[in-house]
């Protein structure tokens, strides 16, 4: 009896521990994420110093959202850019990193100063991006130590922020020199987690470095590789510091880096207020990233059991 | 003999291709060194030039105007005050940090050591929202804030930081693998409360955690750019993000003293810069610590 009045005491503590956590939670994000919501249905802007709305308008935002605009669907223009300013980092970033890891989990190799190495390689992912991509700007203007060295050599500047793939570039290699050290870390933890005797019973059968990684490393890392591209997409959905700092939150050229986020940021911003839009824009956003991060939870659940599954079985053996 | 002489060889041109791969490696790994530190060298180097030595041309060595462009970034208030910044973000970043760490350990050791109806719900569905980004709720926010006239004040950017499901997460397979409930159970014998068992027992248990989630949370607030832009209107209250875009604006429309604007850039990185430098070991690890777990 004593021992189920305790219990009973000490679930109440249980909710008072998590109570702060769930209510700001609900107040600052759920109750937020189902305004947004609400309000995409309804039409709701400043339109100079006059509040438009509250008006309800039914799927019209949407509709508004994907109906061309002088033959051009935007979102679809921003998705696009998202997505190519991402793939653009991503690919060389996963390359990098792969190789990177691997070099310095190698045994045989055998590397050097790793930890000197893995610090510089970090570095940039933790520098605040908006002040990076002021850096790159300033380095590619027309007045940068860039266009001075193509001054020199050709005598005529290129302007970088006027051409829509060089300013892509830029947004795509800041991006890539941010996150690859982070992608190489969290390889290496993947790589360190295979079983070693199989990289010994590979060595042992023959097999040279390149077969070792396409026919044991890679495949077994393909969970780790999958979990870092997905969170790396859902990150990249959320490209907003760098290609808003380098175009003045502009988009340009010809709104070439205009990203969903930008947009976004675009309507519900002090000056437009446009809660109706922002809110259209926000729901679709969600959707791509909700489908995106099941994929990631389940993979997670999923990786979470198999390792503790396996250590168990390899305990009992022993 | 023969087969000696063989193996013996075979023995060589392994050496020989191992020492060629090694040394390819060191040369990928230079390579990448660069990669990561020229950019920060330049800005440096810039900082130390004065805007007519900038304006001339491209230089790797530095120049002797780094004192002056320092009292130029730091004196200059015609668009912000950069110390300013420097404590608006400081004061943002590290109220931050605090809560987002006590707050998550908080919950996670609620959640591992009570017994309560409901909890394997709650954190089934924390875990499922870890992935959602802040900005889709934005829109909501932002309305929100600014019809309980919050905006341009700092309790929008410090308090949801006590909701941060990712450091949840984190402290919750921090607390699995390292505070047996016999701590806990023991504590109570004691007679201790159960809120002074949490800070007085749970927590320094916790510190290595504790320190690597308060260096994150810092960071992250540090260098968060979207809210803070959606919420802050006046330019006392910037913080530095936000002056980064002010400044880029300008040089949209006119020239500005070029080594005062890499000074202000050097001086809006250089904090985080420097705890990195003297936390590294500690932060790296923590990375791979997230990774192995999550």
């Amino acid at each position: 009896m004593d021992k189920k009045r305790k219990s009973v005491s000490y679930a109440k503590w249980g909710y008072i521990f998590i109570a702060p956590f769930l209510i700001v939670f609900i107040v600052c994000q759920l109750i937020p994420l189902a305004s947004t919501v609400y309000n995409s249905f309804f039409e709701n802007y400043m339109n100079g110093l006059d509040q438009v709305g509250p008006n309800f308008v039914g799927f019209q935002n949407y509709i508004t959202l994907f109906t061309p605009k002088n033959g051009n669907i935007d979102i679809l223009n921003y998705a696009w850019n998202t997505m190519l300013m991402w793939i653009m980092g991503a690919i060389p970033q996963l390359v990098f990193s792969l190789l990177l890891a691997v070099i310095f989990t190698s045994a045989r190799l055998n590397i050097k100063g790793q930890t000197f190495f893995k610090t510089v390689i970090y570095m940039p992912n933790l520098v605040m991006a908006s002040a990076f991509s002021m850096l790159f700007f300033t380095l590619f203007s027309n007045v940068g130590p860039v266009n001075q060295i193509i001054q020199a050599m050709t005598n005529t500047t290129f302007n970088f922020f006027l051409d829509p793939m060089a300013t892509r570039s830029i947004v795509a290699f800041i991006n890539f020199l941010m996150w690859f050290g982070n992608t190489t870390i969290l390889l290496m933890a993947g790589i360190m987690g295979i079983d070693q005797s199989l990289f010994e019973a590979a060595s042992i059968d023959g097999a040279n470095s390149t077969q070792v990684f396409f026919k044991i490393t890679l495949p077994l890392l393909m969970p780790i590789l999958l979990y870092v591209a997905i969170t790396s997409l859902i990150g990249g959905l959320q490209m907003f510091d760098v290609p808003q700092i380098i175009t003045a939150g502009s988009g340009n050229p010809q709104r070439s880096c205009m990203t969903l986020i930008m947009a976004l940021n675009r309507y519900i911003g002090s000056g437009s207020k446009n809660y109706g839009m922002g809110g259209a824009v926000s729901v679709v956003i969600f959707i791509i990233t909700g489908a995106l991060s099941m994929i990631v939870f389940k993979s997670m659940v999923q990786g979470g059991d198999k390792p503790k599954k396996a250590k168990k079985i390899k305990g009992a053996v022993k | 003999m023969s087969s000696n002489s063989v193996s013996r060889e075979d023995n060589h041109s392994y050496r020989f291709s191992l020492n060629l791969s090694r040394a390819l490696a060191y040369i990928f790994l230079v390579f990448v060194t660069i990669l990561s530190l020229f950019s920060f060298y330049l800005l440096i180097i810039n900082a130390t030039r004065s805007n007519n030595e900038l304006q001339a041309g491209f230089t790797l060595l530095p120049s002797g105007n780094f004192a002056n462009n320092l009292v130029k970034a730091l004196t200059d208030t015609s668009l912000f005050s950069i110390p300013r910044g420097l404590l608006n973000s400081f004061i943002v970043a590290a109220s931050s940090a605090l809560l987002t760490t006590y707050f998550s350990a908080m919950t996670a050791y609620g959640i591992h050591v009570y017994d309560f109806k409901g909890k394997k719900f709650i954190f089934t569905f924390i875990l499922a929202i870890m992935m959602i980004p802040t900005q889709v709720s934005a829109a909501g926010f932002v309305q929100m804030v600014r019809g309980m006239n919050l905006n341009d004040t700092y309790w929008p950017l410090i308090i949801p930081a006590i909701a941060a499901p990712s450091v949840f997460f984190y402290m919750k397979q921090y607390i699995e693998s390292s505070m047996p409930l016999e701590v806990i159970e023991a504590a109570r014998v004691d007679g201790s409360n159960e809120f002074r068992t949490f800070n007085a027992i749970a927590i320094p248990m916790l510190k290595p955690a504790f320190a690597v989630q308060l260096i994150f949370a810092f960071v992250a607030s540090w260098n968060n750019f979207f809210t803070p832009a959606l919420i802050i209107d006046t330019s006392d209250n910037w913080t530095l993000p936000i002056m980064m875009s002010v400044l880029r604006s300008k040089l949209n429309s006119q020239n500005g003293d070029l080594g005062e604007v890499y000074m202000m850039i050097l001086l809006s990185i250089i904090p985080v810069v420097i705890v990195y430098l003297f936390l590294s070991k500690f932060i790296v690890k923590g990375v791979a610590l997230g990774a192995v777990k999550g």
